[in-house]
């Protein structure tokens, strides 16, 4: 087989080629549906904090790196940084506005974040609760190694991250006696 | 072409993309598939490195994939990426060309002019370029399966969990009667792409792997490649990093411990645990 680069084929003038063009889009966001007309270079990220004011998703690196912008995707951690909106047509989007049981209540691993001073500045916060809870999903006895390989994805420049392992323990203990 | 996005949706943040037509493959159906077709594994563009990872037919069969695609950045970008976008998008530090390289694996390249195949060995022509046309996908990528009395290992040394790996090595190896009958290796790190440690392989095929023998194909890992400058080293990889890009005398030192390291862990496992 020869290495060979040819020209592309020109692209037909039936292919809307405008990138302004508007792609509808339905997502559920912390389960209301949410039906969107997006352009097709938008980011999940920016279509969550500007056209449905979810501003608890971080922007952060825009490249994928420092997981600010984690929020389920299908259940799954994504960042929604490099993930397209137009990728999203069609998913269940879990954001950490939709972690909280009610308005009042905090969720346990909200809770031990803040009983554990797992936080200082809050930047990293929503993304760092959202793999910690996908972590205690997977694993609801992990060890504090275990956390600390899990967060590795995120990153955090207050805490050291000693803190956030800690509320990561007590969360898995907390809702291991809660039974949730 | 977007599958995961995740090495391409960085690069058009950054702006060192700017493609007229973007064509996302994400929404054709039946191309998330891994599956076995007699002595092959056969993983589709679309199925993700999660999939893969998670895959006890893949650990079983391919071992070498399965223990590289757990190196590919963290969880969150795995759930996304794709096998066959990351072989496609021919990083010279990323895991899975490497893998790809050291396994002989052939991709399946699709146009509206047909289909053709290619070997890896062919494919990688330099930092993120393939022979791939911008008409073509890669459909799928096969990767034979391991067979009895094969070995397999990957080992990389990384500045930072998760990051791309300073140098990785990728070995495949088959013992019979105490002696290595069938050699592959590939490195990252140290060239332009992930080149074959043949120096390496030549030092190991047909020995008794001793501990000597092993030493000596390690060192003959980076014999045959030629030094390369500092700002070439940085340009190879994606050039988003502001952290600094380690030489090319330090990255051909780590690559020789991870093929001594790979070697050594591929011998044991050939050697009757697997």
């Amino acid at each position: 087989m020869t290495a060979t680069h040819e020209p592309a084929a020109p692209v037909g003038t039936d292919v809307d080629t405008d990138p302004a063009t508007l792609h509808p889009i339905t997502i559920t966001v912390n389960g209301t549906e949410h039906r969107l007309r997006v352009e097709g270079r938008r980011l999940l990220v920016d279509v969550l904090r500007q056209d449905l004011r979810l501003t608890g998703t971080r922007t952060g690196c825009d490249q994928g790196v420092c997981g600010v912008c984690t929020v389920r995707l299908d259940g799954r951690t994504v960042r929604s940084c490099i993930t397209l909106a137009v990728q999203a047509d069609g998913a269940d989007v879990r954001t950490i506005e939709g972690v909280a049981p009610d308005a009042s209540t905090l969720h346990p691993i909200q809770q031990a974040f803040w009983e554990k001073q797992g936080l200082q500045c809050g930047f990293c916060t929503p993304g760092m609760v959202l793999r910690v809870q996908e972590i205690l999903e997977e694993n609801p006895t992990p060890t504090r190694a275990q956390v600390r390989e899990g967060i590795s994805s995120n990153l955090c420049r207050c805490t050291g991250y000693q803190f956030i392992v800690d509320a990561a323990i007590e969360a898995a203990a907390q809702m291991a006696e809660d039974g949730s | 072409m977007l599958a995961g996005g995740q090495s391409l949706l960085p690069m058009l943040n950054l702006r060192l993309a700017e493609p007229a037509h973007l064509v996302d493959l994400g929404p054709i159906p039946d191309l998330g598939f891994v599956r076995r077709e007699r002595d092959r594994l056969v993983v589709g563009a679309t199925a993700r490195q999660s999939a893969v990872e998670h895959s006890a037919d893949v650990r079983a069969l391919v071992p070498l994939l399965a223990e590289a695609v757990e190196h590919v950045a963290h969880p969150p970008i795995r759930h996304r990426g794709t096998v066959v976008g990351s072989i496609a998008h021919a990083s010279a530090v990323a895991e899975l060309p490497c893998a790809a390289l050291a396994l002989d694996a052939r991709l399946t390249l699709l146009s509206a002019d047909g289909v053709r195949t290619v070997d890896a060995e062919e494919f990688f022509t330099g930092p993120f370029s393939t022979v791939a046309r911008s008409d073509e996908i890669v459909a799928q990528v096969e990767f034979p399966v391991a067979g009895p009395g094969t070995g397999q290992a990957w080992s990389e040394f990384s500045l930072r969990r998760g990051n791309f790996p300073v140098a990785g090595a990728a070995v495949s190896l088959t013992v019979a009667d105490g002696r290595i009958v069938d050699v592959s290796i590939a490195v990252c790190g140290v060239a332009d792409r992930p080149v074959r440690a043949r120096a390496a392989e030549q030092v190991l095929r047909g020995a008794v792997a001793d501990e000597e023998t092993v030493e000596r194909a390690a060192a003959a890992t980076t014999s045959g490649l030629a030094p390369r400058a500092h700002g070439d080293l940085a340009a190879h990889i994606l050039p988003v990093s502001a952290a600094p890009v380690p030489g090319w005398a330090y990255r051909a030192s780590v690559a020789r411990a991870q093929v001594r390291r790979a070697v050594t862990t591929a011998l044991t496992r050939a050697g009757g645990t697997r």
